[in-house]
């Protein structure tokens, strides 16, 4: 990106330069890229850029870990975003982190406490983990406290809640079944509450660092879908983007590891791959910022659904996807769709008609024709 | 002969023909070929991918329809020269639900049904459209074509096509991929579109091994699990388990106007996926039936030409004094 | 022998150019269609409607209105009443005409015309098609019918003696004139048996279509000749034959009851007299069509309306619309090959129809102002 196509409005970013230390060309870069993925111009960039820059308050942030494996936190942490660690440290200020925090025991649950009672009503949310309710949520505890309890107990007074990782949006592996802790995501222990949900196993960490970079920047959570989801982030299916569409749709598949199919890199419907049936941006955003479609379909694993309720941990492994593309299924020619059924043209139409006319005109003339002469014919002969 | 002696002639004579269509032995439907081949598509499977409409085109070497820089896709809207095989949606009201009748949605693949009884080659006068005796495969011969689209109107199902946009155009149809130059069939390969199916939606194999799969269908039990072949019904290449979808108790293709090879099976009735209503019995074994009734040996026309020659004669030679015919 | 003249008449007239003008307009449209592209680039024919205009008009009604030949050489040579000979050979130049052109037609609605002759060898005959009956048929009656009408062409240029020696075997001729349109014309209604249920079930009456199709064919062609010879009397200024066609009026009427009886029989036989009521465009185009059937009836029962040669002639026009209706409903306008497609011919694929239509009466004036075609003294 050239430095001329931002318009930096006179703002001195010398500041962020000496902050955060990197170069303006790669702070503006990255806001732009983020702002693009949040589907944002580059005035949304420069907003961005601004907020992250000035932060009028560092937002404070409460984090909460259930039941799960870390991953998000671990995905976050090894995310290659420029100087990745600076923006997350100086652009929020995360004053509870199970993982992170330096301190231990009672000591960082009085800041936990201090924090939350301080700044009621405007810290950030961020839960990681299922939430177990099954026997009064008795499988998950921290600090002598249900999850349950605490979970509810941060969510009162949080300014937004952000469930982190698809065993926070929906429960995630262990609430496959039989569940026997009653595993069960935020949204649905927080039901009177809007929880934005992230999801993914793990999930992709640019799509957490653009929600709180939208949150920072607006003061308010994304556009989301009916699951609660950032649109900007899951608003297509895995397999609309993905680079072996083409293969697809020619009907060229691969039906088992090193085949001839898999080793062409043709499409892995036929192996499983949940693609079709899975919102998410991997196919364009892939992991780890390396590039070289790094990503399970990229490396030739067929997707297994890790973002979608119901469907990763949930289908067999192997099993065939329900494809989901064309829902409602407008790229298809109805039943009663013809090629070249014409209706009809007016000069068609007078033409019919001027024919038709000229028929019963003709006869109408000969028959007065004639009665004139049935008559002249009487006269005579009476 | 006076006039009333004619009508009433005319008119016992029509009705003797008529009686002699009623009373004359029927040609009863054509039966399957013994060594049939067919399809089975179960639109329940099917996803939408169109990858048989992609390899279709590329075995008979057919161009993209309405492939234009606005419209980069393969858009067919129905059957034409150029595309022998569709996938159709039936969608109702918000059309989120697959193989449900109401707001529901559903594929539907269009192509020649390659009846057992079929009606093109019964209109065709000059032989053009041909069942094979032993695959029971309907073929198309473009060398003694007339272009007369006697085919496109006896089809039931709308399936020849003509290039009305070319000044020497031809009759196109699917030919189950057995056509000269190509006959993967007879080398033993099976159709193209049945072969990328990633579902098995379109099944090949013999039609009695697809019509007792289809019939095996027909027994499950919705929401139970089914391992449902791909490829070949008699040797899959490999088979995926789902969910037995709310089948509807019908077959299209087992009686349907004597039969299909190509049949199909589905959860929404197939009035709504545009097929057509048809009776057990064959419009072509009507017509035959007439027409061999009438011409069978040419013997009513001779018997009749004789009966016309000799009154003819009697009534020109009685009034020659006026000149015939002149 | 000589009791036929030709019309000493200017042949260049008003209506003559302007008929011209359309068939020339025509001609255009023609070229579209065998040079430039295709039949697709002047009709509107597609892949459920693959019949349109150039078939049902040109060829299923334009032969019926042909059948004009027909229907007399019964008269005068089944039933022998020799009174109707003069309207015999004008009857068979439109007759000529009419099937000539329609085979003409049919050559633009063939899709592979190159290959027309493929029709002709015998090694690729189907004789389960109906097709090829009609096909045949036609094409031999059309060389019949030339036969037929040779003998005006031979007193023309007055070669005596091959007009002796043909009409010592034209007996032959006129029983295959006879014999050859009761097959076709019977056919073309069996052409509607293999299309099954796209026919309207008011239309399709399976075993029965080659019998309404050759009644109905039979009241075409007795109308025809009708309402030539009015056209005739009323536009070329010639004795009326008036009389004559009241005769052919009585004949008419007791067609036009055999048809009407055996159409609704059949239809209550197979159950479907309730469609006749049901509602909708097919009971619509039903009932506009028996009208036309029965109206006639009536307009000539009237008595003392058969001498009135202006009623004949409107009853005349009502039949042939009455056939040319039965037609087009079956054919295309009821016609249903599956839910969206529809059909209505455009404006170039009309105007070759028309100017085919053009042609056709350009010839006649042609032959009758050319040769001894009509007949010249008052009729016996």
């Amino acid at each position: 990106m050239s430095k001329d196509s931002l318009d930096s409005g006179g703002f001195d970013f010398s500041i962020i330069e000496k902050r955060l230390g990197v170069s303006r060309r790669v702070f503006l870069q990255y806001c732009t890229g983020v702002a693009a993925s949040l589907g944002l111009s580059t005035k949304g960039a420069m907003a961005m850029a601004k907020a992250v820059a000035q932060p009028a308050k560092r937002p404070p942030v409460i984090w909460l870990h259930g039941q799960e494996c870390t991953g998000p936190t671990e995905s976050l942490l090894r995310s290659e975003q420029p100087s990745l660690e600076h923006l997350i440290l100086d652009l929020i200020s995360v004053d509870y982190h199970q993982t992170l925090d330096t301190g231990a025991g009672h000591q960082v649950e009085d800041i936990k406490k201090k924090s939350m009672a301080a700044n009621k009503g405007k810290y950030l949310l961020v839960i990681e983990g299922a939430i177990p309710v099954k026997d009064n949520g008795v499988y998950c505890k921290i600090a002598g406290e249900t999850m349950l309890e605490l979970t509810h107990e941060a969510a009162e007074h949080a300014a937004a809640i952000v469930a982190f990782g698809s065993c926070a949006s929906w429960g995630g592996v262990q609430s496959a079944s039989p569940n026997p802790t009653g595993a069960t995501g935020a949204p649905q222990v927080l039901k009177d509450k809007t929880v934005l949900t992230i999801p993914g196993c793990p999930p992709n960490p640019a799509n957490f660092l653009g929600t709180v970079l939208y949150f920072v920047t607006y003061g308010k959570l994304p556009p989301i879908d009916d699951k609660a989801r950032p649109k900007w982030a899951y608003g297509r299916l895995i397999h609309e983007n993905c680079y072996r569409r083409p293969h697809f749709d020619a009907g060229r598949f691969a039906t088992e590891f090193g085949d001839e199919g898999h080793k062409k890199g043709y499409c892995l419907y036929k192996m499983g791959c949940k693609g079709p049936e899975t919102y998410n941006n991997c196919p364009s955003l892939e992991y780890n910022n390396i590039g070289g479609q790094v990503w399970p379909v990229g490396v030739g694993h067929p997707c297994f659904g890790c973002s979608e309720e119901g469907v990763g941990f949930e289908k067999p492994l192997f099993s065939l996807a329900d494809v989901k593309t064309h829902t409602p299924p407008n790229a298809f020619p109805d039943i009663a769709d013809r090629e070249d059924s014409s209706g009809v043209s007016i000069t068609a139409a007078a033409a019919a008609g001027a024919a038709v006319g000229v028929a019963i005109g003709a006869t109408a003339v000969a028959a007065s024709r004639l009665s004139k002469k049935d008559t002249t014919d009487e006269n005579s002969e009476g | 002969m006076e006039r009333r002696d004619f009508l009433k002639a005319a008119l016992g004579g029509s009705a003797a023909a008529v009686c002699s269509v009623g009373m004359a032995q029927a040609r009863p439907n054509l039966e399957p070929a013994e060594e049939a081949v067919g399809m089975l598509f179960d639109s329940t499977l099917c996803v939408g991918c169109k990858a048989c409409v992609a390899k279709c085109k590329e075995v008979n070497s057919r161009v993209p329809a309405h492939s234009d820089p606005d419209n980069p896709w393969d858009s067919a809207r129905d059957l034409s020269a150029d595309t022998f095989n569709v996938i159709k949606v039936y969608r109702s009201g918000k059309a989120v639900n697959k193989d449900r009748i109401k707001d529901g949605f559903c594929f539907e693949k269009r192509s020649c049904m390659h009846c057992v009884d079929p009606g093109c080659v019964s209109a065709c006068p000059t032989t053009s459209m041909r069942r094979d005796p032993k695959t029971g495969i309907v073929t198309h011969h473009p060398d003694s074509c007339i272009g007369c689209r006697n085919c496109m109107v006896a089809c039931p199902y709308n399936v020849p096509q003509f290039d009305y946009n070319k000044v020497f155009g031809s009759i196109h149809k699917c030919q189950m991929c057995n056509q000269s130059g190509v006959e993967r069939i007879n080398n033993g390969q099976m159709t193209g579109c049945a072969e990328v199916c990633p579902t098995g939606a379109t099944l090949f194999g013999s039609r009695k091994a697809l019509l007792a799969e289809a019939k095996r269908r027909m027994t499950l039990k919705s929401g139970e699990v089914y391992t449902y072949p791909r490829g070949d019904v008699s040797k899959p290449d490999s088979m995926h388990e789902k969910t037995v979808p709310n089948y509807q108790k019908h077959i299209w293709g087992e009686k349907e106007a004597g039969g299909t090879n190509v049949m199909h099976i589905s959860a929404i009735p197939f009035d709504q996926l545009g097929m057509p209503p048809l009776e057990e019995r064959s419009a072509a074994s009507v017509s035959e039936t007439v027409q061999h009734t009438l011409y069978s040996y040419l013997a009513l026309p001779a018997i009749a030409l004789a009966g016309l020659t000799y009154v003819v004669k009697r009534n020109t030679d009685h009034d020659d004094d006026e000149g015939g015919m002149s | 022998m000589s009791a036929h003249k030709v019309l000493r008449q200017r042949l260049i007239t008003f209506p003559f150019m302007l008929l011209l003008a359309i068939f020339l307009v025509s001609l255009y449209f023609m070229y579209q269609r065998f040079v430039v592209g295709g039949m697709g680039a002047v009709s509107n024919l597609n892949g459920g409607f693959a019949w349109g205009i150039w078939v049902v008009y040109d060829v299923v009604i334009g032969t019926a209105l042909a059948c004009g030949g027909y229907a007399l050489a019964i008269t005068v040579y089944v039933m022998n009443r020799g009174q109707y000979h003069p309207l015999m050979r004008p009857a068979i130049l439109t007759s000529l005409l009419g099937y000539a052109l329609g085979g003409f037609g049919a050559f633009f609605d063939m899709g592979k015309f190159w290959q027309f002759y493929e029709i002709f060898l015998p090694w690729n005959w189907n004789f389960n098609s109906v097709m090829l009956e009609v096909g045949l048929c036609v094409a031999t009656y059309i060389l019949i019918l030339t036969i037929e009408f040779a003998p005006a062409f031979l007193e023309r240029i007055g070669s005596k003696k091959l007009l002796r020696s043909l009409n010592k075997v034209l007996f032959l001729f006129i029983a295959l004139g006879i014999l050859l349109p009761t097959m076709h014309q019977s056919s073309l209604g069996s052409l509607l048996i293999s299309m099954g249920h796209k026919v309207d079930p008011l239309w399709q009456t399976w075993h029965f279509q080659p019998l309404l199709a050759i009644l109905s064919a039979l009241i075409m062609g007795f109308s025809i000749v009708v309402f030539e010879a009015s056209l005739t009397t009323a536009g070329l200024h010639q004795d009326d034959e008036n009389t004559l066609l009241v005769g052919l009026g009585r004949i008419i009427k007791w067609l036009l009851v055999a048809f009407v009886v055996i159409r609704i029989g059949v239809l209550a036989g197979q159950g479907k007299l309730g469609l006749i009521f049901a509602g909708g465009s097919s009971s619509l185009f039903f009932i506009v069509e028996m009208a036309l059937f029965i109206l006639p009836i009536f307009l000539l029962m009237v008595p003392g309306a058969n001498r009135n040669a202006s009623q004949l002639l409107v009853a005349a026009v009502c039949m042939l619309f009455a056939g040319a209706a039965y037609r087009f409903d079956a054919f295309l306008i009821t016609f249903n090959p599956g839910p969206g497609y529809t059909y209505f011919p455009s404006a170039p694929e009309i105007m070759i129809t028309l100017g085919i239509i053009s042609l056709e009466i350009m010839l006649y004036l042609f032959f009758v102002k050319k040769l001894p075609v009509l007949h010249g003294a008052k009729h016996a």
